[in-house]
């Protein structure tokens, strides 16, 4: 029996958390549940959409809630379907295509959209983004930047926050000549301090980006479709294709034309009830909590969580504190974790805060610890993340930390990448070169055979004959024969 | 007098290593024996372990209370058994049969299992009967049943081991608690092959690995369905495997898509870098195996957290295909006979339900009842414990191979419970602290006084032979029951001789899922056990199970959509510690036995708590401090022992020991909602220095 219409607005990650947290606390279904997104289709995992670009997770390892999952659980779903009007007298919401829905609670899932820098020709005239330009957040621009790159002979990312890094790596691990260009001079300038970006620069640089820092744009550059952009000094970059990576704004335009307490987002309390209507939610992106707004999923599954509890009236009461922010980049090659307030400076005479330093440059390890009474305040972890997990725990819960702080960085755990890398750990069945079916075993009996380098390997067994992109584990596996060959012998 | 010279297998673990008992000058020794699953090795345990056959602790005289306060005196058996049969008259007369309980163990052998459940449906009439290995397996045992449709621990014999490219062994020290099981690791490590350790601890068995994910207590089911999100995204799934032999994959792919490799590291602690190479071991491998012991299984979400790493094993097509699969390493003796043949709440003999029409019927014709006799399911082992003495609990209890004052979570609980019985009767072979506070205790034989048959952690049916008598004043577990239901008029057929017990559980467990109708002693013997289900005697035996299809209504493997939660009591500034608890190679369970054997004990004479010295120096310990490790339910003291091999976060105690120092008086009864496993591997502590 249904008692209570509940509507969501924005079916993201944090709508679709929300509506499973309330199913969970709902098992006689008092409520009946209709979500509203605007993309088309179920909900899926944005933060993965980096890793589908990069070609590190597949487009179909990423949905979270397909449209059948909403059915069978008795929640309707409107997809491809915006809201726009919400009307709190009447307590309805109206959507794009003319209908209407009544709703007893209203909770606001909306997330953001990117920000678009004020640059000259970047908008056309009918407002839309020209041809070759994207900007990023939705699985259709994944798509469309994935289908761009295909053809594309120079990409610029503009912005080199978080998305911004990412999608460039991505872009440039399929062999496509990508320029990083930000206005700033550093990169992830809220997450990292200037010694961090400066070696991360490096390492950026190492696995085919260009980076252009404290390069501002001026304009783009269209002829029918995206040429290049115009630099601040007056330098130019080819491109034909620009991905837009400038931050995002939350979406609070429903909010404020309905009369709520907009900020920078919808202003909402510890229960996640908007300021001035107790029967309208917000969380997620959209959702400012005492002055703060954020962009991450953790803090929004906790607000979805807070949320549910709060609107099925299950369980003990639950306020949202705020969390801790954990910042980790997914980009292949660059292992770096930034927490808390990891910029702050023990040479700004304040005298509050320690700071612990580890770097090794040559090596692109940068690490850094931000201690206030005795508790991790930040940290960054950039090349070498082996402690990550402890750290992040220790922040996480506020912990002491142990008097000698170095140990914390000091790991002396295997290196993972090491283990699956090295060849005398593979097994021997391991397949090596997938076109051709060729294993560890078959190189070994190669080289066995007398073949000496990859070449010879390569001929002998026609590994590396199809893609190729096995000539890197073979190339190790033959310098691990050759090694092993002056010693003992090899067992594959 | 012992007989001479006879193969049999170790008393304690569900390794049953092969061994021989020789006897030299009126006392017996142990020798190797060439057996396929330990192939000569034993550890110190089983080298040691006839010293008990001789020990002074001994209990040669049944002991009876006259009144709750008045001490134990020796007494005839004919007056011990009487005072017992006496007991449980006048309390079912009052309160009704369910206000006798049955304790049992899964140290005890097929027959024994098999006959004391018998005994509490027939004689007794009770449905409460439990038995310890509800604190061992039985998170295993439940998810190995909602996946595959029966639950053997190994679906594949231990050699199979030795040939996998890559297995991932979660919460499970072998090294320490089942050494020459050790030896299937060494020749899978010389034949190339790879080893993942996940335990919170860096145990010897983790030492050893190829890569260890030092995982944060409790959150092993994120991490498996973690494991499975790389799995999904990197394209590594066996997709015609799920088609054809698995269901419900689209679940747990929808919940997989959730646990990300940087959320499940803040949840785990186990870095990104580290899951991927997991993965990638797994995926790589050709033949590759998941393993689970009780570091996976002793939790309040423990049979799910085993459902999540069988989905990981299903998705990369693991399970039923030769070489590969999913197993749990069974931790007790017996601890999968154990399982099979009864005595647990909800089973009759063949791993049949209790609750199922036609198993009632056809276990009912094999006792000679009325299926309508047959009690419905009962309270589990650690509820069973809890209700002892409660309005509308048991009143009087029959303990049988199980120490359960030492062995349950919070002990003192559970002592307090005990105390509060009418009545209290034990069996034992020396006087534990659960037989201390009893009223009657039995003094019974043990492992190489009497012949019977145990399943090993292979599903592969073993035989001890006997190999002495037992000294005078001492009878078998068999005789005890025997006796009792003779004395309490039970129906049917009451033997005692292991062998037509035996005989007599083949049938009963005949066209059952643990089917060992085609079983005998002289087929073990001569083929090096025999591997259920056996339906036949000219039935090889199944050694890999699920080749052709899983045991399920439509043959197929179920995958169970599993979602992590936090432990039951987690850390805040009052408790900011885990404790977790577990074995040493030298000692076995509460320790009654090993405590007894003096080679064992003085490697290991005392209780101890392992503590980080990151964690030491925060509470000011040193190395041997006293110290007492507190949770909101009681306190053990201890000495400290100063390891990097804990994380700073835990510290970890062996559960051997009884008394003031017993880990159990600290752990969490909290209990998993399908297996009814304690949260033993788990709870929030504080250490306080003793002055
Ligand atoms: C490529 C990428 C990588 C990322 N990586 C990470 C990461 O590693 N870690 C991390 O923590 N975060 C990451 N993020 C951020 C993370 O995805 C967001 O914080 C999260 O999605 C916020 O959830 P949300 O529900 O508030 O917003 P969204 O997920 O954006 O969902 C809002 C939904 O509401 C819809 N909507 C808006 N208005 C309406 C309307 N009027 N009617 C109907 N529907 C509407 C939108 O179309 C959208 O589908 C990443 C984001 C991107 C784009």
């Amino acid at each position: 029996m249904t008692s209570c219409r509940l509507v969501v607005v924005g079916n993201g990650m944090a709508g679709c958390r929300f509506v499973q947290e309330v199913l969970a606390r709902d098992a006689d279904r008092r409520l009946g549940i209709t979500v509203v997104g605007d993309e088309p289709g179920g909900a899926y995992n944005r933060l993965q959409l980096s890793n589908v670009l990069a070609g590190v997770a597949r487009v179909d390892s990423i949905e979270l809630a397909g449209e059948q999952w909403y059915a069978a659980h008795g929640v309707t779903l409107c997809t491809g379907t915006a809201v726009v009007r919400i009307d709190r007298q009447a307590g309805r919401v109206e959507l794009d295509d003319g209908a209407a829905l009544p709703y007893d609670v209203l909770v606001l899932a909306t997330g953001s959209s990117p920000v678009l820098p004020p640059v000259a020709g970047l908008l056309r005239d009918d407002g839309r983004l020209p041809p070759g330009v994207v900007a990023f957040r939705t699985l259709a621009d994944c798509t469309a930047i994935a289908q761009l790159a295909v053809t594309a002979e120079h990409a610029v990312v503009l912005g080199a926050g978080v998305l911004g890094l990412e999608t460039a790596r991505g872009l440039a691990g399929h062999g496509l000549p990508v320029t990083l260009v930000q206005r700033g001079s550093r990169l992830m300038e809220r997450q990292l301090d200037a010694d961090a970006s400066r070696v991360l620069t490096r390492t950026v640089r190492s696995l085919g980006v260009q980076v252009r820092p404290g390069a501002g744009v001026r304009a783009v550059r269209v002829d029918g479709r995206v040429r290049g952009v115009v630099l601040d000094d007056g330098g130019t970059l080819d491109a034909d294709l620009l991905v837009l990576c400038c931050g995002v704004r939350p979406r609070v335009e429903l909010a404020r034309a309905a009369g709520l307490a907009v900020a920078v987002g919808v202003v909402v309390d510890d229960q996640l009830r908007s300021s001035n209507d107790p029967r309208i939610f917000a969380i997620g992106e959209c959702a400012e909590h005492r002055g703060r707004t954020h962009g991450l999923v953790a803090p929004s599954w906790e607000q979805a969580r807070v949320a549910a509890q709060v609107i099925t009236g299950s369980g003990e009461p639950v306020s949202y504190r705020g969390l801790v922010t954990v910042t980790r980049l997914k980009a292949a090659g660059i292992e770096l974790a930034s927490l808390g307030d990891a910029t702050a400076d023990d040479e700004d005479g304040s005298g509050d805060v320690e700071v612990i330093r580890f770097s090794d440059s040559s090596r692109g390890v940068y690490q850094k610890l931000v201690v206030r009474d005795g508790r991790l305040a930040g940290a960054i972890l950039l090349g070498d993340t082996r402690a990550v997990g402890t750290i992040t725990q220790l922040f996480d819960r506020g912990a002491a930390l142990p008097e000698d702080r170095s140990c914390l960085l000091m790991v002396r755990r295997n290196n993972p990448a090491a283990v699956v890398q090295s060849p005398a750990m593979l097994p021997g069945r391991a397949t090596i070169c997938q076109c051709n079916g060729i294993t560890k075993a078959g190189v070994c009996a190669a080289w066995q055979d007398g073949a000496r380098d990859v070449d010879q390997i390569s001929a002998r067994t026609r590994a590396m004959t199809g893609c190729g992109t096995c000539r890197g584990a073979i190339e190790g596996i033959v310098a691990w024969l050759t090694g092993a060959d002056a010693g003992s012998s090899v067992s594959a | 007098m012992p007989v001479p010279g006879v193969f049999t297998h170790c008393p304690y673990c569900a390794l049953q290593c092969g061994m021989s008992l020789r006897d030299a000058e009126g006392q017996l020794l142990v020798g190797t024996r060439d057996f396929p699953t330990n192939r000569g090795g034993l550890c110190q345990k089983g080298w040691t372990s006839a010293e008990l056959l001789a020990s002074p602790d001994r209990l040669t005289m049944p002991l009876v209370r006259a009144y709750r306060a008045a001490p134990l005196k020796p007494a005839s058996w004919d007056e011990a058994l009487a005072r017992v049969a006496a007991e449980i008259r006048r309390s079912q007369s009052v309160y009704g049969p369910d206000s006798v309980a049955v304790f049992g163990g899964g140290g005890l052998t097929n027959e024994k299992a098999y006959a004391l459940g018998k005994f509490a449906r027939v004689a007794l009439g009770t449905s409460n009967i439990d038995y310890n290995g509800r604190f061992c397996m039985s998170s295993a045992a439940a998810a190995g049943a909602r996946a595959f449709g029966v639950d053997r621990g190994l679906p594949f014999p231990l050699p199979d081991l030795a040939v996998a490219d890559t297995i991932l062994l979660v919460g499970s020290n072998v090294a320490e608690t089942m050494p020459p099981f050790t030896r299937w690791l060494s020749d899978q490590q010389d034949n190339g092959g790879a080893l993942v350790v996940v335990d919170p601890r860096q145990t010897p068995t983790a030492r050893r690995a190829t890569l260890h994910l030092q995982v944060t207590p409790g959150t092993d089911l994120a991490l498996a369905n973690g494991l499975l999100h790389i799995a999904i995204a990197e394209g590594h799934v066996d997709e015609p495997y799920i088609a054809a032999r698995t269901s419900g994959f689209g679940d747990v792919r929808r919940v997989a898509a959730a646990y990300w490799p940087e959320r499940v590291e803040r949840i785990t602690g186990v870095t990104v870098a580290e899951q991927r190479a997991a993965v990638r071991l797994l995926a790589g491998a050709e033949r590759a195996m998941v393993l689970t012991s009780r570091g996976a299984e002793q939790h309040s979400k423990g049979t799910d957290t085993v459902s999540a790493l069988i989905n990981l094993a299903l998705a990369l097509g693991l399970p039923g295909t030769e070489g590969s699969g999913y197993g749990c390493l069974t931790g007790q003796g017996n601890g999968q006979g154990g399982r099979e043949h009864g005595q647990k709440a909800d089973q009759l003999p063949g791993y049949r339900r209790i609750d199922d029409p036609a198993a009632r019927e056809h276990v009912a014709a094999v006792w000679g009842v009325d299926p309508a006799r047959i009690p419905g399911p009962g309270r589990s082992a650690f509820e069973l414990l809890d209700a002892l003495g409660t309005a509308g609990g048991p009143r009087a209890l029959l303990v049988m191979g199980s120490n359960v004052a030492v062995s349950a979570p919070s002990s003192g609980r559970i002592g307090r419970r005990l105390g509060s019985l009418d009545f209290l009767a034990v069996c034992d072979l020396f006087l534990s602290e659960t037989a201390a506070s009893a009223d009657v205790v039995l003094p019974v034989a043990q492992w190489a006084e009497e012949s019977g048959t145990m399943t090993n952690l292979e599903g592969r049916v073993l035989l001890r032979q006997r190999a002495a008598v037992p000294p005078p004043g001492v009878r078998t577990d068999l005789e005890v029951i025997a006796a009792l239901a003779l004395l309490l008029d039970a129906p049917g057929q009451w033997n005692a001789e292991p062998e037509a017990v035996f005989d007599e559980l083949r049938r009963a467990s005949a066209g059952g899922p643990a089917d060992y109708a085609g079983i005998s002693y002289e087929r073990i013997a001569a083929e090096d056990g025999v591997f259920w289900p056996c339906p036949a005697a000219d039935h090889p035996g199944t050694p890999r199970m699920f080749l052709n299809a899983f045991a399920t209504p439509d043959g197929r493997a179920r995958f169970v959509p599993v979602e992590h939660r936090p432990v039951a009591e987690d850390l805040d500034a009052e408790y900011p510690v885990y404790l977790t608890t577990g074995r040493l190679m030298e000692h076995y369970q509460s320790g009654t036995q090993t405590r007894r054997v003096r080679a064992l004990r003085e490697a290991q004479p005392e209780p101890v708590v392992e503590v980080h010295p990151d964690l030491a120096e925060a509470c000011r310990l040193n190395e041997g401090d006293r110290v007492r490790v507190v949770s909101r339910r009681g306190a053990a003291e201890v000495l400290v022992r100063i390891t990097e091999t804990v994380r700073p976060d835990t510290v970890f105690m062996p559960f051997h020991w009884g008394g003031s120092s017993s880990a159990n008086l600290v752990t969490n009864p909290a209990l998993d909602p399908v297996s009814k496993m304690p949260e033993f591997k788990v709870c929030a502590v504080r250490l306080e220095a003793v002055a």
